[in-house]
């Protein structure tokens, strides 16, 4: 029986697959083993600690935040109706088309001396200068938690809506039964029951404050993936900087591994397929305010507020961007998206089914590794991408010159398929999450009925699994579509010649802080993000049918 | 509708011969240059184009703000890239430390580039001035206050002085200068100082320093020349020459060595396909035309002596600089980010 699912396609296919994607990873950690300087006394008599203590910090914060902001927002939307409620259903996730360094950039200008809310303040009154008042600095650690915890939110609340959404009424009404009221409702069912899908939303983003590093540097926050830059860039030491890398990777891995064995104990599996409609307390009066005000704050502050900043430069400064033939940036950003989104999804869906039709621990690891990608900071991934890359045309180029006497020269490097690749290598952890947490909550018997009636593992995929887990493909593709949108270091890098996004023309304006120029490109942005977000919430609202007339 | 499985086949297979043709087609269309980039695009097209006008051959530029050195080394004598023009000069030094810069003994570069700004080797040339300036409010501090980089150490600017993190390239150079100048102890205790004189921690970039002198937040900031000019020319945020009219500026030491320059510059790829252009481009990019529009376009100085200045720059005056050699520079840069490691410049 084991040798068999050793030799099946699928277990193969699994393990090859996660061998390709997690190459970058590994070469990355082979670059650490190089023969360097010793970078080590030297951080740690200086500012390694310093690091360390802004990233914990950092992360302590923007989780707190974003665990409380994400599952507020979800519990009040899925439980509660309220007016207002099926627009801030989907409005509360736009914020994430925001690329946190843009908002970072348009708070700046915002809130500084210069900028209008200060100088109406002066004017109020009567302060001459910057001496005469006290106005908290943007530019802090507490500044870049406000911004992160702004834009990284609705990944807590789409994954905690997603797991609110699938769970049982009956369950719910058990609880109720048994005399427990609202609050502890939630707190002893249906916060346990959605954990798994809360933790991979706050894993998520937290991996991404991680490995910030526009806002961290703009902000001068030293963190950890600053230092990794420093020591690359400034002390000039790539294996050094693999080292750090190596060290943050560990952290990561250790971290995701205490949750998980948190949450060993607890598997909760869907018994039935009965979905009536969700209870849902009727707010009037007060308790309505409160909660428009819970879902409006976020929303407000996260898109509406800097949105504005950057309407009014868009407005002035549109000549620059339309010069450049803004609808080929456009065209670019949405195909390179949609395709990494796509080519995610199906990867993602092959390695965890590959888990789940395989006993083997291989097979599971090879699944869970292959996504690793995503403990790694953009820019040092990116050399990571290169390397396995260029291997490859190399050892083709070098084939074919000994066998055919002709040189291929590149035939990856510095194509779309490169940052394709590169695109799924870093952004497969959020589909491979999602997908999980939707086939976690399938029971196996569901498998083994489909099989016992002769299905083989991909027809039970597509006509069992597959529907019942769309709302969670749906989920990844939009979370991948909008990540891609926004992913800068790697695309600078390893995109073609002459070859431009929304994301890679706004920097090149936001990088010398001439934020007007770069206004209407990172606008696009977010509105290019717009219609996969309706769309999704729309899927996601459908994806539970008895749901539907709430 | 449902594809068949043939249709499926052939779908794959034409999407697999158009990923490995299109890179083979670029590759032997023959008049081209192929540029890796640490500068923003849109600073270097204008001169690119008209190099293009002049001479026919198509230049394609790829920008990225890091890991070009490692692409270029993994992709290794396969590498469409024939040029790598820098923003600052570390990464010059990284380059041919790297071996990835070829030497180029060309008649024009020689008498353009000036020999401290270029490689004793001529694998990089310099090909862009700028000088690190100190800047000060007019209202509030005296002009001929502050002459030389070592005022900025005295204790009675405490809680004055605005600039960048030190571990920022412009600022290391700088101290690399100084432990040029005065030694690695010295300079420890200079860059001591003038944490101590800080009015707030290091952030932004140069022209953030600026502002907040306009601002009040501080007296005095450090800053690269073309930043000035920036700000004093604004177009399109007109604020920005207020604050640059509120600023004093000040070449430092120029009753001795003079004051720190550093440069932006470029090399040829050391496994160049298009090796002749590429030479083309780089005499093209040192010579007048281009040395005036490259730098006017940035607020910089030529390297080309006798190349006049742009009226821009002319008008906040003319300076003695530091000789020092740029390869002097580079050796000295680990020690620099040690030194300000040490004295916790953050």
């Amino acid at each position: 029986m084991h040798l068999r699912a050793w030799f099946d396609g699928w277990s193969i296919g699994t393990v090859v697959l996660a061998i390709i994607l997690v190459s970058p990873v590994v070469a990355l950690v082979g670059l650490a083993f190089l023969p360097t300087e010793n970078i080590w006394p030297h951080l740690v008599s200086t500012v390694l600690w310093r690091y360390i203590f802004n990233t914990l910090v950092l992360m302590a914060g923007v989780g707190v935040a974003i665990l409380f902001g994400g599952v507020c927002t979800a519990w009040v939307i899925t439980m509660c109706r309220f007016p207002g409620r099926r627009i801030f259903e989907w409005a509360l996730l736009i914020p994430m088309a925001m690329p946190a360094y843009v908002i970072a950039y348009a708070y700046t200008d915002l809130l500084e001396y210069a900028g209008p809310v200060q100088k109406m303040l002066r004017g109020l009154f009567g302060w001459q200068s910057s001496r005469d008042y006290w106005f908290p600095d943007i530019r802090t650690i507490g500044g870049a938690i406000l911004m992160m915890s702004l834009v990284l939110y609705p990944y807590v609340y789409l994954l905690s809506r997603a797991g609110f959404l699938s769970q049982s009424v009956s369950v719910l009404e058990a609880s109720r039964l048994l005399g427990h009221g609202p609050w502890r409702t939630f707190w002893k069912v249906a916060m346990p029951l959605a954990r798994p899908a809360i933790a991979v939303g706050v894993a998520l983003a937290l991996m991404e404050t991680l490995n910030d590093f526009g806002t961290t540097d703009y902000f001068a926050v030293q963190t950890f993936t600053v230092g990794i830059y420093n020591t690359w860039l400034g002390m000039n030491s790539l294996p050094g900087a693999a080292q750090l890398s190596t060290v943050l990777l560990i952290f990561v891995l250790v971290l995701i591994g205490i949750e998980r064995a948190g949450r060993r104990q607890q598997r909760f599996h869907e018994t039935a397929g009965r979905h009536a409609p969700l209870p849902g307390y009727r707010l009037t009066g007060i308790r309505a305010v409160a909660a428009i005000v819970i879902c409006a704050t976020p929303l407000i502050f996260g898109f509406v507020v800097p949105a504005f900043v950057l309407g009014g430069y868009a407005l002035e400064h549109y000549q620059t961007t339309l010069d450049n033939n803004f609808l080929r940036l456009v065209e670019n950003s949405i195909l390179l998206s949609a395709g990494a989104a796509g080519l995610a999804l199906l990867i993602a869906l092959f390695l965890n089914y590959g888990a789940r039709l395989s006993g083997t621990v291989i097979v599971r690891v090879a699944s869970r590794f292959a996504s690793i990608g995503y403990a790694v900071p953009g820019a040092v991934l990116a050399v990571g991408v290169v390397m396995p890359v260029a291997w490859f045309d190399n050892a083709v180029d070098g084939f074919s010159r000994a066998v055919f006497g002709a040189s291929t020269g590149l035939i990856l490097s510095g194509t779309v398929a490169a940052l394709l690749f590169a695109y799924v290598v870093r952004f497969l952890a959020v589909s491979h999450g999602t997908i999980e947490s939707g086939l976690s909550r399938i029971t196996p018997s569901m498998d083994d009925a489909a099989r016992n009636l002769g299905a083989t593992g991909l027809a039970t995929l597509r006509r069992v699994h597959f529907p019942m887990i769309r709302g969670s493909a749906l989920t990844a593709v939009l979370l991948v579509f909008v990540e891609t949108m926004k992913e800068l270091p790697m695309t600078l890098l390893l995109r073609p010649f002459n070859f431009d996004t929304l994301a890679t023309f706004a920097y090149q304006y936001a990088s010398d802080e001439q934020i007007e120029e770069a206004a209407l490109a990172a606008l696009a942005i977010v509105f290019t993000g717009l219609g996969p977000v309706l769309l999704l919430s729309l899927a996601i609202r459908r994806s539970r049918p008895a749901h539907q007339n709430v | 509708m449902e594809y068949t499985l043939m249709t499926r086949i052939k779908i794959y297979l034409l999407t697999a011969l158009i990923v490995i043709c299109v890179p083979i087609s670029s590759a032997l269309a023959a008049n081209e240059v192929n540029i890796y980039s640490y500068r923003q695009a849109f600073l270097i097209r204008p001169f690119l184009d008209q190099f293009t006008e002049e001479t026919g051959i198509a230049v394609n530029v790829v920008y990225a703000k890091k890991g070009i050195l490692q692409r270029l080394q993994q992709e290794g004598e396969n590498t469409r890239a024939d040029l790598v023009l820098t923003a600052g000069f570390s990464r010059l030094k990284a380059l041919k430390e790297a071996g990835l810069l070829q030497p180029v003994s060309s008649g024009p570069l020689k008498e353009n580039v000036p020999k401290r700004y270029r490689d004793p080797e001529n694998e990089w040339f310099g090909l862009t001035l700028r000088s690190r300036i100190i800047a000060y409010s007019k209202a509030r501090v005296p002009a001929g206050a502050l002459r030389r980089y070592e005022d900025l150490a005295d204790p009675k600017w405490k809680g004055k002085i605005c600039v960048r993190t030190g571990s920022h390239y412009y600022n290391r150079a700088l101290v690399a200068s100084m432990v040029s100048a005065h030694g690695e102890a010295k300079t420890e205790a200079w860059v001591r100082g003038l944490v101590a004189n800080f009015a707030r921690k290091p952030q932004g970039n140069d022209r953030a320093q600026a502002k907040a002198v306009f601002e009040g937040v501080c007296d005095i900031a450090i800053m690269n020349t073309y930043y000035f000019g920036k700000m004093k020319f604004n177009k399109k945020q007109p604020g920005q020459r207020e604050w640059a009219a509120s600023l004093g500026i000040v070449f430092p030491n120029q009753g001795d060595r003079g004051a720190h320059v550093n440069v932006s510059g470029a090399g040829i790829v050391k496994h160049a396909k298009n090796r002749e252009n590429a030479v083309h481009l780089l005499e093209f990019l040192s010579d007048e035309f281009a040395q005036k529009m490259y730098a006017a376009r940035n607020y910089e100085y030529p390297v080309k002596d006798g190349v006049g200045w742009s009226d821009e720059v002319k008008s906040w005056g003319e300076f003695k600089a530091d000789d020092l050699a740029l390869v002097e520079l580079f050796k000295l840069g680990p020690t620099a980010q040690r030194v300000i490691d040490r004295a916790d410049w953050r």
